[in-house]
């Protein structure tokens, strides 16, 4: 947008000043020659076109603000247009909650009525995503993996950097409370709470509602609590960059090797070690219940590390 | 029509909740404001896609582990792990979003989308 407006601003510029610095300076030449009256005409003339240059800027403001308002103008219709066609779309729709729709087709069915024998959970949304769609939860994770590396890229401030990183505790110091009495109080009831609930919603994933995303999510909450209430000389001691290094990359490892072999073996109709056991007992499921701590892991960690590069660059 | 989307009217809201982050990703010339846009714009893909598996009287696909062979009707599955790939990418598309702006925000002190532009043409010329 802002390149229309300069290109605006030389269209113009040409219309207007029809005198370029070539043409002045060869009126100039001819002017010395002429004598001093037309010298005097020449400056007139200068001054007549900073007037116009002037009057150009308030011109181009002017038009910088009708732009605008016509932008504003087209994207709210846009976006209107935008809204109508898909509401019309959506009145064309199967209505909602029908069990005749055609997104209730064969797929999930399969998923439902085999999903136990199979997969062996009882959360047949477990089963789903860590055993028959595995593949697409190891992208997921390495989605935030990578997601966590680019912001490292971009946020991280160097060892070397003994500037920025000064300035950076300063800031840490002065913006994010520092030994706040009530938050460490809290903290403390809180966080052996949350991160206990956090363990049992990643352990418990195969069985009931929960799974790695969310109790890793829950997990991550807690230390960014514990964080905030005691500051970065107390999390130091467990969490650093080189803990957060090797804890994601052995989980992230972790879930590709054991799934390469479930899905070699079930490929080729060999014999697995791996046993569905029996529904409903904590170690039973086979591949679910370690992939679930695998991603828990991830994502605690993922969610830790963002905090901590958005407040100060570091781990 | 007005009958099939009060019939519809889940996916009506998506809808209407999508075109309200569009238009504040196009009206505020603030990044953060356009990233929370962009976040509405998400969470309305969500309405939608978990508004699509619904069935009537289904509950949560979990087997009571007491009686494993109960024959209860279920909603669709399937929507609730796509929906849960949507959420753990708009987490991770939204943090590669702010961190850019406030890589931004440190080379031209704002956050203005115009201001910036000007400011990088200046430095280009």
């Amino acid at each position: 947008m802002n390149n229309c407006f300069r290109g605006l601003r030389a269209f113009f510029s040409e219309s207007e000043s029809p005198l370029d610095a070539d043409q002045i300076r060869s009126l100039a030449g001819s002017v010395q020659e002429a004598g001093p009256s037309s010298a005097e005409m020449l400056t007139m003339h200068e001054d007549n076109i900073r007037g116009s240059e002037r009057n150009l800027d308030n011109r181009f403001e002017s038009s910088k603000k009708r732009m605008t308002a016509v932008y504003r103008i087209l994207s709210v219709l846009a976006a209107a247009a935008i809204i109508l066609v898909l509401l019309y779309t959506t009145a064309g729709l199967p209505s909602f909650g029908d069990a005749e729709n055609p997104t209730q087709n064969e797929v999930q069915q399969r998923y439902l009525e085999k999903g136990l024998e199979e997969g062996g959970a009882t959360n047949l949304v477990a089963n789903m995503i860590l055993d028959y769609r595995a593949f697409d939860t190891l992208g997921e994770s390495n989605v935030l993996f990578m997601a966590v590396c680019t912001v490292i890229l971009l946020l991280r401030v160097s060892r070397e950097d003994t500037d920025r990183r000064l300035r950076e505790e300063n800031d840490d110091r002065h913006f994010e409370p520092k030994d706040d009495l009530i938050l460490q109080m809290g903290a403390r009831v809180l966080v052996p709470v949350i991160l206990l609930f956090g363990i049992y919603v990643i352990l418990n994933g195969h069985l009931g509602p929960g799974g790695g995303f969310s109790g890793g999510a829950i997990m991550g909450a807690g230390l960014i609590l514990y964080l905030s209430a005691f500051g970065f000389a107390r999390t130091e001691r467990f969490f650093t960059f080189r803990t957060f290094k090797t804890v994601s990359f052995t989980a992230l490892a972790f879930y590709a090797l054991s799934k390469a072999y479930s899905f070699f073996t079930g490929a080729n109709h060999l014999p697995s070690v791996i046993t569905t056991g029996t529904p409903g007992a904590i170690l039973s499921a086979g591949l679910i219940l370690p992939l679930n701590i695998a991603v828990g892991l991830v994502v605690c960690c993922t969610m830790y590390a963002f905090y901590t590069l958005f407040r100060k660059g570091d781990m | 029509m007005l009958q099939k989307l009060a019939d519809n009217y889940v996916a009506a809201a998506a809808v209407i909740l999508f075109g309200i982050g569009f238009t504040t990703l196009l009206l505020n010339k603030n990044l953060i404001k356009k990233i929370i846009g962009f976040s509405f714009m998400d969470s309305a893909m969500f309405l939608f896609l978990a508004a699509q598996g619904y069935i009537e009287g289904g509950k949560a696909p979990i087997l009571d582990p007491d009686d494993l062979t109960a024959r209860t009707t279920f909603i669709n599955p399937v929507p609730a792990g796509l929906v849960l790939t949507g959420i753990v990418v708009s987490v991770s598309v939204t943090a590669l979003m702010l961190a850019l702006t406030i890589r931004l925000y440190r080379r031209y002190h704002s956050l203005d989308i115009d201001e910036i532009c000007r400011l990088a043409g200046k430095e280009e010329s």
